[in-house]
């Protein structure tokens, strides 16, 4: 997909960004709140959107609830523009708000992602938001929203630590790799939503505001800019992201999250670069990768 | 290869134009109107009807013809309608008392005042397939009697005129109507939110824990007091007015369970409710909610809670179809920025476990990477 700005007109059978305003108050409201308790999870009345829930309920409604008429919206899914998903919500907000839509990092003032950070660093200007299917970072050790909420309330997170302390005792390591816990400002400890934890530094100190919403549990949460956001580990097992042993096969980028692509059957594959905007972006500036001529247009684009 | 499912646009709308063809099938047989599965799949209508929460027959059934037949797709695109809706208020609360019945029967007494009436239902029926159907043959008129004006007091009053069964707490009209549609749900919950939860729950979820509760996990002794179906009418009182005005009727189905309950210190022994409500006629899923209604409400009554449907916080955070179809599907949405940091684990793990043992790994030998 070619990096673009484009423009829609909005359809009117629905209020702007589809979502009435009593609902957007209700919203904001509630990011509010989480932008003043950072980390912590604020219930919210979620709504039923038009797609289903654990596709980016909370995201399109976070969205909804902060989407000004001269906002720029960019919608990735796993780093991508053009991923299925991504291009869905994208549509909704062309439909719905008539708001310019971007694939640059860059000009975008509202960056709606699931599963990624983008790699170029965000700025005071813009606003990240995360979709999220599970918010609760003890759910898997406590099934229990009632004795999650008592332990977040306590500070208690011996149990996170225990985890984890078990990991390295069984693999010598920290064995979670997304969705990897971190603590906000010192006090609540928060699931990052299930992006790679290679992009958990990018949240630490992170100058755009980050805004997270999970519909179908009916929860938002909040990293306000400049905030504290650790990784959680020990001294002498200090928390490391994941690195790659490869450099991207189309812009040659060493310091970015690479998917792997299967090529052939026969065990061939290639790294690229997971955040597209930001591998063309590379490509145009002259980097080459060792298969940028031969890559299938399905992988490189057409900036290749 | 996985990359296609980086198609963007293009596939999407293709892909919506296919599902449209399909969604007609074969060009040569007659389109089914709306009006047609209004008329003649009325059950399917009605159970969408009350998952989507939303009492619109006609929507419910073209939204049924939307989605191809599936009940689950269509009370969410019924749910996804209903949200935008503004709000006028809560309507007066429905006297099913009043109910102008089609159908009531209860297995608790032989005869009632106002009698047993089967009404329409397959419960005696042969279930052996109707080939006639198929040849379009002419049904017989039904049989009727002559109406009659005489009451149907609910089973559950009869009981109660001898303090046999607990009283239902007195409404207070001031308080506000509880609405998980409005507010986020908060644990514990009071009843009138697990009903609500209930009521709009996905009917095979509440059929298996209801049927798990008459097999012993969470036993609570149920008699059917009384089913009935038929038709209410709904008031409303607008602020203006100052009284209440009809808005019209609507058919529901009530099921009023009658449970056990060997009484307290301060109480005497009685018996239990549980209950079940749904739009239009949904026998089995309002029975099932009877059983799940009164298998939560083993904490209010002092009963070992140890069962999957008497368990609030998995009962409650479960019984949603479009809730839960939407996070089981999503499974379908790409997630290989998180398989890859999975793949590049377990690929350090085998090579940890590999150098321990000093044994080249498998992998290494047979698929050397193309790009190192």
């Amino acid at each position: 997909m070619n990096a673009m700005i484009s423009t829609a007109t909005p359809s009117t059978a629905y209020n702007f960004a589809y979502l009435d305003e009593q609902t957007k108050r209700m919203i904001r409201r509630a990011i509010l709140k989480a932008i003043a308790i950072p980390g912590y999870q604020v219930p919210f009345a979620s709504r039923e959107m038009p797609m289903p829930y654990g596709w980016g309920t909370g995201g399109v409604q976070v969205t909804a609830a902060i989407l000004g008429a001269n906002d720029r919206l960019k919608v990735i899914d796993q780093g991508a523009d053009d991923t299925t998903n991504a291009v869905s919500i994208r549509k909704f907000f062309e439909k719905t708000s008539g708001v310019a839509t971007t694939t640059l990092t860059a000009d975008a003032t509202i960056i709606q992602t699931r599963h990624r950070i983008p790699e170029k660093e965000l700025t005071e200007t813009q606003v990240l938001v995360y979709q999220v299917p599970i918010p609760e970072p003890l759910r898997f050790l406590e099934p229990r929203e009632t004795e999650t909420r008592v332990m977040h309330a306590l500070e208690d997170y011996g149990l996170m630590h225990v985890k984890l302390y078990e990991d390295i005792a069984t693999h010598g390591h920290i064995a979670t790799t997304y969705a990897y816990p971190v603590k906000v400002e010192g006090r609540y400890v928060m699931d990052p939503s299930p992006t790679p934890k290679f992009d958990n530094p990018k949240m630490d100190d992170c100058a755009a505001l980050q805004l997270f919403g999970a519909g179908r549990e009916k929860r938002i949460y909040a990293v306000p800019p400049h905030t504290s956001v650790v990784s959680l580990d020990f001294e002498d097992h200090p928390f490391e992201a994941t690195k790659f042993d490869h450099a991207c096969a189309l812009c040659a980028a060493t310091h970015t999250y690479l998917d792997e692509v299967i090529t052939d059957d026969a065990g061939g594959r290639m790294f690229v670069c997971s955040d597209t905007d930001h591998c063309e972006e590379r490509r145009a500036e002259g980097h080459r990768g060792d298969l940028l001529g031969e890559a299938p247009a399905a992988i490189a684009g057409s900036a290749a | 290869m996985y990359v296609a499912v980086k198609g963007g646009e293009r596939a999407i709308d293709n892909a919506h134009r296919l599902l449209a063809t399909k969604r007609r099938g074969d060009p040569a047989v007659p389109e089914v109107a709306h009006a047609q599965i209004r008329e003649q799949l009325t059950l399917a209508v009605d159970r969408v009807m009350t998952e989507g929460s939303l009492y619109d027959r006609d929507l419910a059934a073209l939204a049924i013809k939307q989605a191809r037949g599936d009940l689950v797709e269509a009370a969410f695109l019924v749910r996804a309608f209903r949200t935008t809706l503004p709000r006028f208020g809560a309507s007066e609360p429905v006297d099913t008392g009043a109910m102008q019945v089609a159908r009531r029967v209860s297995a608790a007494f032989k005869d009632i005042p106002g009698g047993q009436v089967l009404g329409p239902t397959f419960d005696y029926t042969h279930r052996l397939i109707d080939f006639l159907l198929e040849a379009g043959a002419d049904i017989a008129e039904p049989a009727t009697a002559p109406a009659d004006d005489a009451p149907m007091p609910r089973v559950t009053d009869l009981l109660g005129n001898d303090d046999l069964i607990e009283r239902n707490p007195p409404g207070d009209p001031d308080a506000p109507v509880g609405d998980l549609t409005r507010e986020p749900l908060d644990l514990p919950a009071d009843r009138d939110l697990r009903l609500q939860n209930l009521a709009r729950g996905d009917e095979g979820f509440l059929l298996a824990l209801g049927y798990s509760t008459q097999r012993g996990f969470g036993r609570t002794h149920p008699f059917a007091g009384e089913i009935r179906l038929g038709e209410v009418e709904l008031e409303f009182v607008a602020e203006d007015a100052g009284f209440a005005v009809p808005l019209g009727t609507i058919e529901l189905t009530e099921c009023q369970m009658i449970n056990q309950f060997k009484g307290s210190a301060t109480e005497p022994p009685r018996f239990t409710r549980g209950y079940g409500l749904a739009f239009g006629h949904c026998e089995r899923r309002t029975m099932a909610m009877a059983l799940v209604d009164r298998s939560l409400r083993a904490r209010e009554l002092g009963e070992e809670a140890k069962a999957p449907a008497q368990d609030e916080e998995f009962v409650l955070m479960h019984s949603d179809n479009v809730q839960a179809t939407g996070f089981v599907e999503h499974l379908k949405l790409p997630h290989y920025v998180d398989f890859q940091a999975e793949l590049a684990l377990i690929r350090q793990m085998r090579r940890e476990i590999a150098e321990r043992q000093n044994v080249a790994p498998r992998e290494q030998q047979a698929l050397p990477e193309a790009a190192e």
